[in-house]
């Protein structure tokens, strides 16, 4: 095994290009793990720590650009007004260790179905930063899972960043584990209303292959919406709308039984969390002053 | 590959390090400081917290390579570092000497210790006096996060007590005597200021 | 009668500072909270090497082949062991059958089983090399249950038993059965007015230890092994080891190195045979430190079980009759599972008066992992069924739920189903008030300011499933009995070696024992005895090792009981002697030393007035008196094969949970609010340690009630979750606030009235939040831990 400390994002481009096997590090939450555990013997270990840049944010007129190895922690601090989704995701990510060190870069490298950033990102809408030396790119969140712990990523490019949609409304996210803290997602959903566009996008985590976005149920909705009159009326949003809803962000699910749940209770999950998050989301919306996203 | 950084105030080398070796690895086999603790080296227990630059992470999922020209606070400089902070000394700690890598063997540790050393740190002497140590197996990354705690929150609520300690599983205690520490750590530094 | 508030005569240690009764710090404390405290996986030799094990990835197979030559070949690998390597014609060791191999021979019996061992100079090294080493399976058909350990043509986990349970049992897949029969319960189930009956199913737990399985063995010059290790029980260990590396007992020198916890994890062997043989094998130190995964497969588990029971009651809310069986998966190796058998039986009942009783309780052999030793053991599956029995029972004569219990609570006297008395204070029915009586926790406590909701006190927590929908709380309870020590017959004893002698001109008191110090605070209640019992301020507690007579294990709520008895018992002894010498020295100058008692205090002679006779430094001069001596508890009497008659057990512990929940109904998420406990603890020799052990014990109740399962593949009979992401224990936030009401009453058989308490908590924590989520939801929940799935039906 070969450690590699590229100084500059430049150098770790050309290390990746170099070596396309080299496993890129940066928090080291998933990496470490499976080292420790035997699981990966990767031939070379790409350290991303020492590159500044990936650390750092900027909040432009539409989007953030988020660094890809801003830590959680830091998005819950400091970006809660614009990526009100992330920050909620990003707290109910592992521990408060964790935090400190995980970043989106690492849940989009791995593209494990649980991490807790892909719903909030799908519902946001964002744009990953892609760049080897060849040049740069930006892959829609939309189209950058592309199996089970695969993304769109090719072997010499390295994630810098990703341009994730500033709120224009309320968003929400939540995720079930059977533990109050420190628990791997059964399964997650986030929620995000775009009252400038009318329009709402959702996210599933851990309820199919990949992370996918309920298309047909966010369809149901924007039409719903649209046809109530509810986005001007800011009208009570009908139960039998709401389980509409809920019962297609369900059916969205692709999930498996396994270890941490049914695929019974997945879909089931899914479904109580669309309705209750669109319950929230939308008392926002009204300004019913409500504070809606709790304490995470 | 070789390894420079500073632990607990000391510049620190580490030699023929394997390159899949955590700085959790490090610290305990190869600088001789084993109080980081390797409960389950997932991310999942928190013994082994310390920080880094300041920050409380789990040492087991640092890549040692990674630590190169940084700084790590462990259970071992826990008691001086706050004891410079309390004296306004700030966050690093000064006196900084070159050590050995590699240290003597350590000793099975059951023999007595007179309690009531006056060099510990407030969390430090809280868990003793409040019941929160047992096995004491999960205490090391505890006070870590914990003294981080205070430092940033220094009156914390019992929630917030809670959610900065999620990370840190204790098998013995039932959490019960360590909330009671830490709002006992919280009570006493608040005397003193 | 005394006039004044000054005693008239003093009684010994009562003027002693640190002395029982008092919540004393531990001795160990500060070295703990430093980092310095040296725990086994700590252990670091100048030239050691890295031990690994490999272990089988399948559960039941036939070993065809085994090829280590690549592996050995491996530049920095010292040594590669397999079965052919073993020294001495002993080659299996166990606690009471010798069953297990120490290196698989031929076959494999369960995942995980240790097949090979490689020393290396780097863990990275021993663990490549190991992945060098091929092993043939010939995969076997697994058997995983009763109904497939007992089917005709079953394979046979063990063929050819010749342990002294196979000649009783029904079937070789059957480690050990104990039936118990008293009074008539075909004839008092016509007398019932209700019967109720129920399956009922105990998930498999960990005991999830924090500090893992690990070791320092270092070759010594004589031939034999130096061992520092954690465990729960050093002589045991000792005699286990001793016959498989072929050396006399005196060559292997064990010495307790800390200990991470234990919960009865360590009761069995881990890497203390694998690490001598590597070292006695390449003549270097080496260390062995488990991984979280392979701990895992490192250590015995609690016996899952499944547990049918019927019980009748009257109208008047009498129960007429018990019946239940109890089956307990033992997995592939005996461990401790014929006592979780006696134990499982003889407890069955509950803490209930029931005259009538039809008791069947046995462990199989499958290729499931072995189970063994759990905080409670036994008690633990039982209780959780006949609580859910008693809550049913109540509900189907309209009664409440405590009411129905205090009304059949058991009593001083009142007959165990197998025939012994209670003879001691059994205050159930008074726990039972106590938790019922406080105060119930406010509603809504998540709502901050009476607005916002803090979801970090709601189920879900953290993970924001919930600001107040659909949560439903409940309210349960429960009560439980837990035999204290060792018992059916089983010679229970403990040696403490007490040295009092002048330093620096203070009298200094030496306890050194062999007990192992794992975390519940025993060091720090030895001080304590030895202050009372010889009245100076300063205890030196010597590490524990074999170099004293065995301490019995750190396990059966025993040690402060039993090392406890022995430390005070040898402190007495010392005492006497200390008298004689003053009496010997000093006798002429006073009366009093041959006409009063003399008690020791505060470093001085003392009479029972308060007449300080002379200095402890005096007497003592230059001269130590140091004395070694055995200790053991009332016996008991194995419990007959047939009728499960006899008086098996020593002492008994009690405690009483009642919970209150929250349960997101619409997500099956629950969060504890509070599990209020009262228990009898006879003498709380140091009440900070009680409480400690009495929060601790409630809290792994709580996790096998909620989430705590190893789950096995019910095909392959493969661990399915063997890592901490997936076999989940409480956080802090997962865990309630614990208020604790402690009783006192002395049970006058125990040395200071005191009475065990380590595992009575972890008994009645779990049916009391099974429950109180059955109170939140009116669901069935016949199995722990619940899972969403079974709230949500799902």
């Amino acid at each position: 095994m070969d450690f590699l400390r590229p100084a500059t994002w430049e150098e770790a481009l050309a290390a990746k290009a170099e070596h396309p096997t080299a496993v890129p590090i940066a928090g080291g939450t998933d990496v470490m793990v499976e080292i420790n555990f035997d699981h990966r013997r990767p031939e070379y270990l790409l350290d991303l720590n020492r590159i500044g840049e990936l650390s750092a944010w900027t909040v432009g007129e539409e989007t953030v650009e988020l660094g890809a190895s801003v830590p959680y922690t830091r998005i819950m601090e400091h970006l809660r007004a614009e990526l009100p989704g992330l920050a909620i995701a990003s707290h109910t990510v592992a521990s408060p260790q964790i935090r400190n060190r995980g970043g989106v870069g690492g849940n989009l490298g791995t593209a494990s179905p649980a991490g807790d950033a892909h719903p909030a990102l799908l519902a946001a809408g964002a744009e990953v930063e892609a760049e080897s030396v060849r040049g740069s790119r930006r892959i829609p969140i939309d189209a950058f899972y592309t199996g089970v712990k695969r993304n769109a990523l090719a072997a010499d490019e390295l994630i810098r960043s990703v341009h994730i949609k500033k709120a224009d409304g309320p968003q929400q996210f939540s995720k079930v584990g059977t533990r109050n803290a420190m628990v791997i997602a059964v399964c997650a959903f986030g929620l995000a209303l775009h009252p400038a566009t009318r329009t709402v996008r959702t996210g599933i985590g851990s309820a199919a292959p990949t992370p996918v976005r309920a298309r047909v149920a966010e369809e149901f909705l924007n039409a719903a919406l649209e046809e109530g009159g509810f986005w001007e009326s800011g009208r009570i949003i009908t139960p039998s709308i709401a389980r509409e809803f809920a019962t297609l962000a369900a059916g969205a699910c692709n999930p498996i039984d396994d270890v941490r749940g049914t695929a019974r209770y997945r879909r089931h999950a899914v479904a109580v969390m669309a309705r209750r998050q669109l319950g929230w989301t939308w008392e926002q919306y009204r300004g019913t002053g409500r504070a809606m996203e709790g304490a995470a | 590959m070789r390894v420079n950084f500073t632990v607990n105030g000391r510049e620190q080398r580490a030699d023929d390090v394997w390159e899949g070796e955590s700085l959790l690895y490090v610290l305990r086999e190869r600088l001789g400081l084993p109080g980081s603790k390797n409960a389950c080296e997932q991310g999942e227990c928190g013994s082994c917290t310390v920080r880094l630059d300041g920050v409380p992470v789990c040492s087991c999922l640092v890549a040692a390579g990674q630590v190169e020209g940084r700084e790590v606070l462990t259970v071992e400089g826990l008691a001086e570092y706050a004891g410079n902070r309390a004296a306004g000394g700030g966050a690093s700690v000064p006196g900084a000497a070159t050590g050995e890598a590699g240290a003597g063997a350590a000793r099975p540790g059951t023999a007595p210790h007179p309690g009531g050393s006056g060099e510990l740190s407030p969390v430090q002497q809280a868990f003793i006096d409040a019941g929160a140590v047992q096995c004491g197996f999960c205490t090391p990354g505890l006070l870590v996060a914990a003294d981080e705690l205070l430092e940033r929150v220094p009156s914390p609520s019992d929630a917030d007590i809670r959610e900065a300690l999620s990370g840190n599983l204790c098998r013995c205690t039932g959490y019960e005597k360590i909330l009671d520490a830490v709002r006992l750590a919280a009570a006493r530094q608040e005397e003193t200021v | 009668m005394p006039t004044t508030g000054t005693p008239t005569s003093l009684s010994q240690g009562s003027r002693t500072r640190g002395g029982i009764g008092e919540s004393t710090l531990r001795p160990d404390g500060t070295l703990k909270v430093t980092g310095e405290f040296a725990y086994s996986s700590d252990m670091w030799h100048e030239d050691m090497l890295w031990g690994h094990t490999l272990r089988s990835t399948v559960a039941h197979a036939e070993i065809r082949s085994i090829d280590i030559a690549e592996a050995l070949a491996t530049p920095g690998v010292h040594a590669v062991l397999t079965y052919d390597d073993l020294p001495a014609p002993v080659k299996n060791y166990g606690l009471e059958i010798q069953d297990t191999p120490v290196l698989a021979h031929g076959k494999v019996r369960h995942h995980g089983e240790p097949v090979a061992l490689v020393a290396a100079d780097h863990p990275e090294t021993a663990r490549r090399a190991a992945a060098k080493i091929r092993v043939d399976y010939a995969e076997l058909p697994v058997v995983t249950d009763e109904a497939s350990a007992t089917a005709p043509g079953a394979p046979l986990v063990h063929e050819g038993r010749g342990d002294h349970h196979s000649g009783h049992v029904p079937h070789p897949n059957i480690v050990h059965r104990q039936p118990i029969v008293r009074g008539d319960a075909g004839e008092a189930a016509a007398r019932a007015d209700v019967i109720v009956s129920g399956d009922y199913v105990f998930g498999m737990q960990d005991q999830a230890f924090l500090g893992p399985e690990s070791g320092l063995a270092v070759p010594a010059e004589d031939g034999g092994v130096d061992l520092y290790v954690a465990t729960q029980w050093l002589h045991s260990d000792l005699r286990q080891i001793a016959p498989v590396l072929g050396l006399p007992e005196e060559k292997i020198r064990m010495t307790l190195s800390g200990v991470g916890g234990a919960f009865g994890g360590r009761e069995d062997l881990s890497m203390q045979i694998h690490g001598c043989l590597l070292a006695l094998r390449t003549g270097k130190p080496v260390k062995m430190v488990y991984n979280r995964f392979e701990s895992f497969f490192g250590h015995v588990h609690r016996h899952p079980a499944k547990l049918w029971y019927e019980h009748g009651a009257t109208r008047d809310g009498r129960i007429t009759h018990m019946r239940c069986r109890i089956v307990l998966d033992g997995g592939a190796y005996a461990s401790s599972s014929p006592a979780v058998v006696g134990n499982a039986a003889s407890l069955s009942a509950g803490p209930y008066a029931i005259d009538h009783v039809d008791i069947e309780a046995l462990a199989l052999y499958t290729n499931n992992p072995p189970c063994g030793a759990m905080r409670g053991f036994g008690a633990v599956q039982a209780c959780f069924a006949y609580e859910a029995q008693m809550d049913r029972l109540a509900a189907a004569l309209d009664m409440d739920p405590v009411e129905f219990r205090q009304l059949n609570a058991m009593e001083q006297g009142t007959l165990m189903p197998t025939g012994q008395p209670v003879d001691s204070p059994a205050p159930v029915a008074e726990l039972l008030r106590r938790v019922k009586a406080r105060p119930l926790p406010p509603e809504q406590q998540w709502l901050v300011a009476g607005e916002e909701a803090d979801v970090r006190a709601l189920p879900g927590g953290l993970s924001n499933t919930t600001h107040g929908e659909g949560v439903v709380r409940g309210v349960g309870y429960a009560v439980g009995i837990k035999n204290v020590g060792f018992s059916e017959g089983f010679d229970d004893y403990s040696t403490a070696r007490v040295r009092l002698e002048v330093i620096a001109g203070e009298p200094v008191a030496v306890v050194h024992t062999a007990m192992a110090e794992v975390g519940q605070g025993g060091v720090t209640v030895h001080a304590q005895i030895a202050r009372t019992e010889l009245g100076v301020a300063q205890v030196t507690i010597q590490p524990a090792d074999t170099r004293v007579g065995s301490a019995g294990s750190t396990s059966a709520s025993r040690q402060t009981y039993v090392t406890g008895g022995a430390v005070k018992h040898a402190c007495e002894a010392v005492r006497e002697k200390v008298l004689e010498r003053g009496r010997r020295l000093f006798g002429t100058y006073h009366p009093a030393w041959a006409t009063a008692e003399l008690l020791l205090e505060g470093g001085k002679v003392v009479t029972d007035a308060g007449e300080v006779l002379a200095d402890l430094a005096d007497v003592l001069g230059d001269e130590a008196v140091e004395l070694e001596l055995e200790w053991r508890h009332r016996p008991t009497e194995a419990f007959d094969l047939r009728t499960g008659q006899g008086h098996g057990h020593v002492q008994y512990s009690f405690a009483a949970h009642r919970a209150v929940v929250e349960v997101d109904t619409e997500l099956g998420l629950v969060k504890v609010i509070e599990l209020a406990v009262a228990q009898d603890v006879g003498k709380a020799l140091n009440p900070l340690s009680v409480e400690g052990q009495i929060q601790g014990g409630t809290t792994q109740g709580l996790g096998i009630a909620v989430m705590e399962e190893i789950l096995i593949d019910p095909v392959t009979a493969k661990v399915r979750n063997p890592s901490f992401t997936d076999y989940l224990i409480p956080t802090i936030l997962d865990t309630p606030t614990i208020p604790i009401d402690v009783l006192e009453l002395a049970d006058d058989h125990a040395p200071y009235g005191l009475r065990g308490i380590g595992e009575a908590p972890t008994l009645s924590s779990t049916p009391a939040v099974l429950a109180a989520i059955r109170n939140a939801t009116g669901l069935e929940l016949n199995r722990t831990p619940v899972r969403p799935e079974h709230l949500t039906g799902t």
